[in-house]
């Protein structure tokens, strides 16, 4: 399908020039992670940021062996972190595939956390607008209140800003009320330059959220990609008003990195976005650690995965 | 005209690294004239964190590789520290042995090697049994490696007494982490590059060097350690030690007042301190 052929929604801004967007200096976004990864934070601050992090959490199971039980194991975990540690937030959000998604919704039923659904074939995008369209449909209508779609990285690196652009125009407007998240899979866009302009082009087709990655590509998340995501968001902002979230997603499985994404969160966006309404960690095995953590900060003692439920 | 002397860097061994400690501190080590020898890494909990961490990884891994192997590779190192006898000697001479109690103390860590290497796929026939039993069942009781283990080396014979406890965990598929004695490190860390030049997989063994006072809580306590064996210190010690190791119901192994340098202390029941009996109930017809 041409891209001509796609209905642009009503209102909705056009391609900007890409041209203008600034380049990235790599060297200065690899000085200035080093930075925030040299921040020291201790005791209250460390566990209100251990808290904070829980609550952000989109907890993932993008697997081809996913089956409706292990769904449920993690719908499970989600609402029932460590019920020893009375006063834990729960995560944000559990993020499945499309066809998971009433799983998900009956087993969270009652409980105010959101399902999240990756869409538009993924991981790799690779088909026609009209699949990823029904794709997108199938998981809103199951029940999913955030989609995570995929960019069409091929024509993104091929030079087609105006079809991804479209694209996700098109997988805007089939999401209905649900939040949409825009997978940049930076790990195949190759430098910083095109992750900031893949940024650029999909606030303005309308995400609501940009991410990082899907976790099926190394390099996944990074701290410099992150960055990069970030600056192009306090642009976005200043220039439009319009704020938009993040989600590093992918390799983040330390509580430890977790804190350093939190310092540069707000280093760069400040506490505005230090919500789980803004910013988001995609992650399968983050929560655990983090709990480990936080047990760590309450008894002295350091912990054991075995005596915390599996996530 | 003189050339300097090139003096070595002693660094503690986490998962097949070769690290300074995280927390950037050090004490100088003495010989018997009061020069100084070397700083010795202070490890700190966070080191030990990070080597319980390597020690975890690798276990799964080391103990399912097959007896035949692992008693290879413990050969592997008696070979390698048979070519650097010399060295191990002229360490602990510097560290305050005599000549004669050097020689003697690495030849027996060699053979200790030897000896362990050689229990390596036995030791499963010799403790393992075919249970009777009153009913319809093929009963059988197998050992299983305990998993992590935290080894507070002996302070004294710091080479012989850290290869005679090292050699029995890990030859029954256990992964460790070791604290080196407090007063005679050098031995342990020069162990630890024969270690890494024997195709001893990387975490399998990690070797701190610190105070004692400062660590023993921690191998004790720590959630993620299976086992801990400690040779020195008094009652109160030991009651700390196992205090501690009772949150998580650790195996805890005494081997205070042993003599290292003596047959005796080598031993397959020393393996057996850090495995566990797995019995299993088969149903059979009657």
């Amino acid at each position: 399908m041409s891209s001509a052929s796609v209905s642009r929604l009503p209102g909705a801004t056009r391609l900007p020039d890409l041209s203008r967007v600034p380049a990235v200096d790599e060297v200065g976004v690899n000085e200035r992670v080093a930075r925030f990864q040299s921040r020291s934070i201790k005791a209250k601050a460390k566990i209100e940021g251990l808290k904070l992090t829980l609550s952000m959490i989109d907890l993932t199971t993008l697997e081809g062996q996913d089956t409706p039980g292990k769904v449920q194991q993690l719908c499970q975990k989600a609402i029932h972190l460590h019920d020893s540690m009375p006063g834990l937030p729960h995560v944000a959000a559990v993020c499945v595939y499309p066809t998971m998604v009433s799983v998900a919704k009956d087993a969270l039923e009652g409980h105010d956390i959101n399902i999240a659904s990756v869409a538009t074939a993924f991981p790799s995008g690779m088909s026609s607008l009209d699949i990823k369209l029904n794709d997108t449909r199938i998981a809103v209508d199951a029940g999913a209140n955030e989609i995570d779609m995929v960019i069409s990285r091929g024509a993104f690196l091929a030079g087609d800003y105006q079809l991804v652009f479209d694209e996700i125009v098109a997988v805007k407007e089939a999401c209905g009320d649900a939040h949409l998240k825009v997978i940049l899979e930076t790990g195949e866009l190759g430098t910083l330059d095109r992750v900031r302009r893949a940024s650029v082009l999909a606030m303005h087709a309308g995400a609501d959220f940009i991410k990082t990655s899907t976790g099926k590509i190394h390099p996944a998340a990074t701290m410099q990609v992150t960055l990069t995501m970030l600056q192009a968001i306090t642009d976005f902002y200043y220039e439009t008003g319009r704020m938009v979230g993040m989600k590093p997603a992918g390799g983040i499985s330390s509580a430890k990195l977790a804190l350093h994404y939190l310092v540069m969160l707000q280093e760069t966006l400040g506490n505005a976005w230090m919500t789980p309404e803004w910013f988001r960690f995609g992650a399968s095995s983050l929560a655990n650690d983090v709990l480990m953590q936080l047990k760590k900060q309450e008894t002295g003692v350091y912990q054991s995965p075995d005596y915390f439920s599996k996530d | 005209m003189s050339r300097l002397s090139v003096a070595k860097t002693y660094k503690i061994y986490i998962g097949g690294k070769f690290p300074r400690t995280e927390s950037g501190r050090y004490f100088p080590l003495h010989d018997s004239k009061d020069h100084v020898i070397a700083n010795i890494c202070r490890g700190s909990r966070k080191d030990f964190r990070n080597a319980v961490v390597a020690a975890r990884k690798a276990q799964p891994g080391w103990a399912g590789a097959s007896a035949y192997l692992r008693g290879q590779i413990i050969y592997r190192i008696a070979e390698m520290l048979e070519g650097r006898r010399e060295q191990f000697i002229a360490e602990l001479k510097q560290q305050g042995s005599t000549a004669s109690a050097a020689e003697k103390e690495v030849d027996a860590s060699i053979d200790r090697l030897i000896y362990y290497a050689g229990w390596s796929d036995k030791y499963q026939q010799v403790f393992s049994a075919v249970n009777p039993v009153s009913s319809s069942h093929f009963n059988f009781s197998v050992l299983e490696p305990t998993g992590v283990v935290g080894i507070i080396a002996p302070d004294d014979t710091s080479l012989l007494g850290l290869v005679s406890n090292l050699a029995p965990c890990i030859v029954g598929g256990n992964t460790c982490v070791v604290l080196a004695s407090e007063s005679k490190p050098l031995s342990a860390i020069s162990f630890a590059e024969v270690l890494h030049s024997s195709d001893v997989p990387a975490g399998v063994v990690n070797i701190l060097t610190g105070y004692r006072e400062e660590l023993t809580g921690q191998f004790a306590s720590h959630m993620d350690v299976n086992a801990v064996v400690y040779c020195d210190g008094s009652r109160k010690v030991a009651t700390a030690i196992q205090t501690a190791a009772a949150d998580n119901i650790k195996r805890v192994v005494s081997r205070v007042n042993t003599d290292w340098g003596k047959d005796a202390a080598q031993d397959p029941y020393l393996i057996k301190q850090t495995q566990e009996v797995k019995t299993t109930w088969h149903p059979i017809g009657s």
